[in-house]
């Protein structure tokens, strides 16, 4: 069958791999970047991440509903994120060292309480067969489409339109532009910041558990390849603006997925280069959208890095 | 219009008379005998102050005196140790600036609390008290039209804050109280960065509309020009304490300067003596630099100064005299242009500095020009503390031969440090300034690049500094003063250059030339 599509394999299996593999990208960008837009900068959402896929999957194990899990990695996240809001709001305390501190704690974590997990199976999470049309089984295993990832394409005009058009939404900016600003309007700083902390821990909760409850859909412990730290960089790459997230993150899922592809057609030599695309693709964009002298202007102004 | 009709303004009742065009006088405002100790000092001793219905009421006093923690007291970001505060007749109790908003207390800070990278229309409407949590931008777009066709001014809602001059935020500022319904509005130094037109329109229109009974105003200032022109009363504050207050058609402008530094007058300045500018200095010849957006900043500056005389530079700040500054003192790269130091190109290389005696005193030295946790000794060594006499075998530091150098400094400068170990951080600003100076004054000047170098800082250290400045000038060293001081420009410069929207736009000599001329080219209208 699979010489039916021939070389137009390629472009189907990355279009494919872009809607499974952007998933997480998706979830845990969308979440930076509301914690962002607040001023502060997450980067334990790598241990969010990990820690979510872990919970997930044992409570889909132990309840038997995979939507369950999706509920407890984003409550875990939740809490993740209340952790870095508390820690971060001490005097004198770095987000960004806190991040890393959290980042390491979050996956050493959920490997000591996810050992009992490596071997039962627990119940995954439903795709919706949209390629019920073709008689393909290429077009319709691309065509199988995860809920969450249609929930993560809808979320993202949710939250562009919540910063815009939300009394939250504005108030988020407003710390995240003007600390100064939003203090004399009587708004506790820190306070936001936490609360903004702890949603995008929830939403990078909830990536997590796409991980062990759909694609690949297990859980072990080399299930992330770092998209939570990357998810940060997409951040910056779609200049803060959730939309643009969203686009990134498919962009990302695409890369990742064309060494698998071009394997499939038979394109064997430079498996792992190819593998390594979303990294080089994080460096490339990375070069391409900073500048050693300018700051970019959709940058919150209070973000540390700014500072 | 019946006087003092004194009501506790809802905030939502405020809100909604505005908009419905309705305005009633505002009330009263006393505060009485308040006093306000951190630890052991005590910033404001028993101070009183009556702001009657429909006037504009000058605050005046030097740095430190103690008016910002009063109307901080009024506002209720701080709470005092003793004293009331009545509105209309009866006390109330504010205990965070909600609360005033409650009684229709606002204030307007000093420094902008606009979000830049926010519209006109987000700004206010985020500063309501009550913000709809869902919000039908169609309908307060609609509103805020409205709004600003009753104002004296009005601002697109659509604009992006951060395009706007600085005249216009500090109007939206205003507007921003007067939407929120405030009817007591306090001025924290509102024309600092202004032109001088552009201050005049602005308190202008704020005289205009408490003399038709619409607004209390409370102005915090140190410019007589602005109370003799714009208020009606004036309370003055010297150390805390209460100094004198009255009608400010019955004072004189040195009764005023009395009040505020006591029996003392402010010392003059240096004298200028007569000095032969001929050699050329520093050139700048048709500089370009971009901002930290990237965006040009400096837009071919070219101008030249010469030894023995002070080029002032007088600008409304942000018109690229930061970027200009830093361009000199190698902080930020030139897109093109050029400049040169006694006819030799100048990088700001630390050995060009040096060998060309370029010395520079940056606006906030405690944070351009500082490390603050290094001590008054460090500090003061860091133009030559890696060069004989202080070091040893070309690597070593001699430490003892920098303190002795800085204890000379110190004692010359008159700097006041428990000793030269203490961290420069713990220094007051003015002593700041004078470790800076006395750094930056030793050894061979052929070129000071001075910016706002009295800012914040008291009579005294002022005149000390300029002093200093002078001296340097009539030493034959060639002076260049970025301020945006119109006063410090007049009082110190030979030659006056004009810096608008990243060009210089006007020169003329100091002597001849003239404030309202100088004003309309800072606004950049030639």
């Amino acid at each position: 069958m699979s010489d039916v599509l021939g070389a137009w394999g390629v472009p189907l299996a990355v279009c494919a791999g872009a809607i499974r593999v952007s998933t997480p990208f998706i979830f845990v960008s969308l979440g930076e970047c509301i914690t962002e837009r607040s001023g502060r900068v997450n980067l334990g959402l790598e241990g969010t991440l990990v820690m979510g896929a872990m919970v997930g999957y044992g409570t889909s194990y132990l309840s038997g509903s995979p939507w369950l899990g999706v509920l407890g990695a984003g409550l875990v996240g939740v809490l993740l994120g209340a952790v870095h809001g508390f820690l971060c709001g001490r005097p004198r305390v770095n987000d960004v060292a806190v991040g890393i501190g959290l980042m390491l704690f979050g996956s050493g974590l959920a490997f000591f309480l996810g050992k009992p997990l490596i071997q039962p199976t627990a119940p995954r999470l439903p795709a919706i067969p949209f390629g019920f049309w073709s008689h393909t089984s290429q077009v319709e295993d691309a065509l199988r489409v995860n809920v969450l990832f249609i929930l993560g394409v809808l979320l993202a005009p949710a939250v562009s339109f919540a910063l815009r058009r939300t009394r939250w939404g504005l108030i988020v900016r407003t710390v995240g532009e003007s600390a100064e600003a939003a203090r004399a309007m009587g708004y506790d700083v820190n306070r936001v910041r936490t609360l903004a902390t702890m949603a995008g821990g929830f939403l990078a909760g909830v990536g997590g558990s796409f991980l062990s409850l759909f694609y690949p859909g297990s859980w072990n412990e080399g299930l992330s390849s770092g998209q939570g730290l990357m998810a940060v960089a997409l951040v910056i790459f779609a200049r803060w603006s959730p939309v643009r997230c969203l686009y990134a993150s498919l962009l990302f899922g695409g890369a990742s997925a064309l060494g698998p592809a071009l394997q499939a057609v038979g394109v064997s030599k430079g498996y792992y280069l190819f593998n390594a695309a979303p990294y080089a693709l994080t460096l490339l964009i990375m070069i391409l959208s900073s500048s050693a002298t300018r700051v970019s202007a959709d940058q919150p102004a209070e973000l540390t890095v700014a500072r | 219009m019946s006087a003092a009709a004194a009501q506790p303004a809802g905030i939502e009742r405020g809100f909604g008379r505005r908009l419905a065009a309705m305005p009633s006088a505002p009330p009263l405002l006393i505060a009485e005998r308040v006093s306000k100790r951190f630890g052991a000092l005590t910033v404001l001793d028993s101070v009183s102050l009556r702001l009657e219905p429909g006037s504009v009421h000058a605050l005046l006093g030097e740095n430190g005196a103690g008016k910002s923690t009063l109307v901080k007291c009024i506002m209720g970001f701080y709470h005092a140790d003793g004293g009331r505060v009545l509105v209309g007749s009866a006390a109330v109790s504010i205990k965070n600036p909600k609360d005033a908003q409650v009684h229709g207390i606002g204030m307007v800070y000093q420094h902008f609390t606009l979000v830049e990278n926010m519209t006109v229309a987000e700004n206010l409407v985020l500063s309501r008290a009550q913000v709809p949590a869902f919000i039908d931008w169609k309908k307060e777009h609609a509103m805020l039209d409205s709004f600003m066709a009753r104002m004296p001014f009005s601002i697109s809602p659509t604009r992006l804050v951060r395009q706007l001059a600085a005249g216009e935020k500090q109007k939206l500022e205003i507007l921003k109280q007067l939407y929120l319904g405030s009817q007591i509005v306090i001025l924290d130094e509102p024309t600092s960065v202004l032109t001088p037109d552009e201050a005049d329109s602005v308190l202008g229109m704020v005289r205009d509309m408490a003399h038709r009974g619409e607004l209390s105003v409370l102005m915090i200032t140190h410019k007589f020009r602005e109370v003799t022109r714009f208020c009606d009363e004036v309370t003055v504050l010297r150390k805390g304490r209460f100094a004198g207050s009255g009608k400010v058609s019955a004072l004189t402008t040195a009764q005023m300067a009395e009040m505020m530094v006591g029996a003392e007058p402010p010392s003059a300045s240096a004298a200028r003596e007569a000095t032969t500018a001929t050699a050329v200095v520093l050139s700048v010849a048709r500089l370009e630099a971009d901002d930290d957006l990237g965006l040009p900043v400096l837009d071919g500056v070219s101008f030249e100064v010469r030894a023995g005389e002070i080029v002032g530079i007088a600008g409304v700040s942000g018109n690229g005299q930061d970027q200009l500054v830093e361009v000199l003192a190698g902080q930020r790269r030139l897109r093109s242009g050029s400049v040169a130091v006694a006819g030799e190109p100048y990088g700001a290389t630390r050995r060009e500095i040096r060998e060309q005696g370029v010395r520079l005193l940056p606006e906030a030295p405690l944070r351009n020009a500082c490390v603050p946790n290094m001590s008054v000794a460090e500090n003061i060594g860091f133009r030559n503390f890696d060069v004989s006499p202080f070091t040893l075998w070309r690597w070593l530091v001699r430490h003892g031969s920098l303190r002795r150098h800085a204890d000379v400094a110190i004692d010359e400068f008159r700097i006041k440090t428990p000793s030269a170990d203490e961290r420069i951080g713990n220094l007051s600003g003015g002593n700041v300034q004078r470790a800076v100076l006395a750094r930056e004054l030793t050894g061979q000047v052929r070129l000071l690049i001075v910016a706002n170098p009295c800012f914040g800082l008291d009579f005294a250290a002022v005149a000390e500094i300029r002093t200093r400045i002078m001296g340097a000038r009539n030493a034959g060293a060639a002076v260049l003063l970025v301020s945006a001081d119109l006063d410090e420009v007049f009082a110190l410069a030979d030659r006056i250059l004009v810096m608008s929207e990243g060009a210089i736009v006007h020169e003329a000599p100091a002597a001849r030339a003239d404030l309202q001329e100088i004003g309309r080219h800072m606004a950049g209208r030639g």
